[in-house]
């Protein structure tokens, strides 16, 4: 198959760009030619991959100096493994548009031909939820073919999961996007790996890999690296290279099934996330 | 040609699918005096159906193009894109009449933010601090008003604050206006907007003293073709000082000096009716509803404000005014009846001009048989008496209603309680009420709400009225149908309507469209029904 794009959602917090990160530093380890979209306005999807160097985010500089004179070399720049990196950028909090923001990013990069590269992979980090039209973005018109959901056995991680599930749903009968699967990044949560894996098949997908939660990522974030690059040995390093194999075999893409309110409580409830509920019994609300 | 009204409402309501039409059929009356003088109900004011080809403008349409945008003094900045600020640029053809060369006046400018993508996606605030500045270091207006288009609303810029900072910045007043284009169902939430600045903003701000007897504002009338103007000359001859129109030919001071005045005359009820009501609570000021379309309408309606102000001498000037003006009306009337007498007559348009015109219509003989609002409430149909049973939608509660208590040293009642009872109980003196346009129209006429491009068609085709009344967007429509129409937001090229010598200039205006013969010629000759000789077709 030729070129894959591939966006990365989930709720606020659960560890997207780190994972994205990760993954894509391993895709790029295994010789695969990958550019990295950030589609948060914090711009700090691609921090890891260009060691931490603050760079221009397309706003800015569509900004400072209007759309004629934007040279695609000030917003995309090489990082680890020659993976090519750029950050839409946007409005500070409570300001603006920061949706509209992706929308004329994503359409900016497309004219100046950030696409034309020879690639294997492109990958757009997307900001939590996704709030309004503009973080649909890259799944519409077919910008983004395969969705990935970071998600963790806490429920409104799930519920967030869920409730882009029905996005992409919207998207999928419209155009091509389809899940590509769920990638648990562990809480430690009681029964994760067995909840997400049946969340998951509800859903009609996979948990496509089951990312433990190791304290060498937060070292290797301390020194503005991916742990594949920060130490390319650790068992955390392997993970994410297992995942990258996963997403890079991963034939199954499918519309998802998003489940109602009742089901993903009762999930919870039979997978004994409820505190002082047994497994099995009824909860009345 | 006439028509049986609830035979053609049925089959016009055919068409539309099952929701559309029982909503449709609420807002197609056929009117009728009860016994109890009630008429029927009417649904009005809701929102108008997708794809039905609505007359209705939007609701900054109604804030800046409708009610401040006329007033010559105040600088209408428009904060978003370039194509609103354009489209609301003089369309509506207000004069004004600066009091001399030096004197400030900024209609026939068009500002506007511009805004851009990127002040989109980085928030406009800040633009539009940098424009009100501009426009201040190069006018050096009184006061600055600031409109906000839909996308302003969509990403959150708070216009309140920026005025706010840029008044205490540059020391004159400027204010904001939360007027999105999507905010109502019609332009007519612009108005109670636009009302609720006035009244926040502007009135009460400037004490200036007047010595004259009898002074009075006029709201609702926004000069259209110079109808104001007409009105100011009326009113001078009787000797009434008028101390601000709202807001044809105004300017910042005198609104801002209008609580000085000892009663509100009320023209457009719709547009207007929001400032009155609060006038009098905060002021003690009463209202009353006027009527200056239509010579023997003006001719009551001066005759009210003689009332009102039980003044002797002035009931004398007034009836000269009359008479004068009646003279030289009855001589062009007369004429213009003998060759319009028993025509029919349709209007479509405003909150108020659709039922004043009827007037004029009628003293030259001219029956209105289907008439409607674009954007006028229940109260504008069946009068003000519907008012405490009306039901407050989502729609309106999302418009803000200022709370409104008397002012500690502002408040004098212009008139006791028991002087109010006896001016009431004279005829046709009452105050804070419109009897709207229902009760005024025959039996049996129609009454179309928020009318659509089809029901205009079927009833074009059932009645083939002498005259259609509405505006740019249907005229040409009808008019391909053969039936003349008369704009009546912007009186095509005409006016002013308004008043005695505006009652000469419609009779006269009227006379040429309804007896102009081209309308016989308007079968295009690639249809069977023109009568083209064959061998000229064949050429």
């Amino acid at each position: 198959m030729g070129r894959r794009s591939i966006a990365i959602y989930g709720k606020g917090g659960i560890g997207k760009s780190t994972t994205t990160q990760n993954t894509v530093a391993a895709l790029a380890e295994a010789g695969k030619k990958i550019m990295v979209v950030g589609c948060d306005p914090k711009a700090d999807s691609t921090r890891l991959l260009l060691g931490g160097l603050a760079q221009k985010t397309v706003l800015d500089t569509l900004r400072d100096e209007g759309g004629d004179e934007v040279d695609l070399n000030e917003i995309l720049r090489p990082g680890y493994g020659q993976v090519m990196c750029t950050e839409s950028g946007g409005p500070e909090p409570g300001v603006g548009c920061a949706g509209r923001g992706i929308i004329t990013s994503i359409n900016l990069l497309e004219q100046l031909g950030a696409y034309e590269n020879e690639l294997d992979y492109v990958f757009y980090d997307v900001l939590g939820d996704v709030v309004c039209g503009g973080f649909a973005m890259p799944m519409r018109e077919g910008k983004a073919q395969e969705i990935y959901i970071v998600c963790s056995g806490e429920m409104m991680a799930m519920y967030a999961a869920n409730n882009i599930s029905k996005g992409i749903v919207k998207f999928a009968q419209a155009g091509g996007v389809r899940l590509g699967g769920i990638i648990c990044n562990s809480r430690k949560v009681d029964n994760e790996l067995e909840m997400i894996s049946e969340f998951a098949r509800q859903l009609g997908t996979q948990m496509i890999h089951f990312v433990p939660r190791d304290n060498d990522v937060q070292r290797a974030e301390i020194n503005r690296k991916t742990v594949i690059e920060w130490r390319p040995d650790c068992a955390q390093a392997d993970e994410y290279r297992a995942l990258a194999r996963a997403i890079d075999q991963n034939r199954r893409f499918v519309i998802p099934t998003p489940l109602g309110m009742d089901d993903l409580e009762k999930l919870l409830i039979d997978f004994g996330l409820v505190d002082g509920v047994a497994p099995g019994t009824e909860v009345v609300a | 040609m006439s028509a049986d009204p609830r035979e053609l409402k049925e089959k016009m309501l055919q068409i539309y699918p099952k929701k559309l039409r029982q909503k449709r059929s609420e807002q197609i009356v056929i009117n009728e005096h009860r016994e109890d003088g009630s008429v029927p109900e009417i649904k009005a004011n809701v929102r108008s159906s997708p794809g039905i080809i609505t007359q209705r403008g939007c609701t900054y349409a109604g804030c800046k193009g409708v009610v401040i945008g006329p007033s010559r003094d105040i600088l209408s900045l428009v904060h978003g894109p370039i194509g609103c600020s354009f489209y609301a640029w003089l369309t509506r053809r207000n004069q004004t009449r600066p009091g001399s060369p030096e004197a400030q006046n900024f209609i026939n400018y068009c500002l506007s933010t511009d805004m851009q993508e990127e002040n989109i996606v980085f928030g406009g605030e800040k633009k539009l601090k940098e424009a009100v500045r501009e426009a201040f270091h190069l006018f050096h207006p009184k006061a600055i008003a600031i409109f906000s288009t839909c996308p302003v609303g969509l990403i959150g810029d708070d216009v309140h604050a920026v005025a706010r900072e840029m008044k205490a910045e540059l020391g004159i007043n400027i204010f904001g206006f939360s007027c999105e284009g999507y905010r109502g169902v019609s332009q007519s939430a612009g108005h109670h907007i636009a009302n609720n600045g006035l009244f926040k903003h502007i009135i009460g701000n400037n004490e200036t003293e007047h010595t004259e007897k009898f002074k009075v504002n006029l709201l609702g009338e926004y000069n259209i073709g110079g109808d104001g103007f007409v009105l100011e000359d009326i009113l001078s001859r009787c000797g009434v000082k008028q101390i601000s129109t709202f807001s044809g030919n105004s300017t910042y001071d005198g609104m801002a000096n209008s609580h000085t005045a000892d009663l509100n005359l009320v023209m457009c009820h719709r547009s207007i009716n929001y400032v009155a009501e609060m006038m009098e609570k905060r002021f003690g000021i009463p209202w009353m509803k006027v009527n200056f379309i239509g010579a023997t309408a003006s001719a009551k309606s001066l005759r009210r404000i003689g009332e009102y102000f039980e003044d002797e001498a002035l009931k004398a000037r007034i009836e000269e005014v009359i008479a004068e003006e009646m003279a030289k009306v009855e001589v062009v009337r007369e004429l213009v009846r003998s060759r319009c007498q028993g025509k029919t007559a349709m209007l479509f348009v405003g909150g108020s001009r659709a039922h004043h015109y009827q007037q004029l219509f009628s003293e030259i003989g001219m029956k209105t048989v289907v008439a409607g609002y674009e954007f006028g409430h229940r109260d504008d149909y069946e009068g003000r008496k519907v008012l405490p049973g009306l039901k407050i939608d989502a729609d309106s509660k999302n418009i803000e209603e200022v709370d409104v208590v008397p002012d500690p040293e502002r408040y004098r009642p212009r008139r006791t309680p028991e002087q109010m009872a006896r001016l009431e109980a004279m005829t046709e003196l009452e105050f804070q009420d419109y009897v709207g346009m229902m009760p005024e129209m025959d039996s049996d006429t129609m009454i179309i709400d928020d009318i659509s491009h089809h029901e205009t068609e079927r009833i074009l085709e059932a009645y083939r009225p002498d005259i259609f009344c509405a505006g740019i967007k249907e005229k040409f429509g009808v008019q391909k149908m053969g039936i003349p129409c008369k704009q009546l937001h912007s009186y095509d090229y005409g006016g002013p309507y308004a008043g005695f010598a505006g009652a000469i200039n419609f009779f006269k205006d009227i006379d040429r469209l309804v007896n102009m013969k081209i309308w016989r010629y308007a079968d295009p000759p690639w249809q069977p029904s023109a009568a083209q000789p064959e061998e000229v077709a064949a050429d």
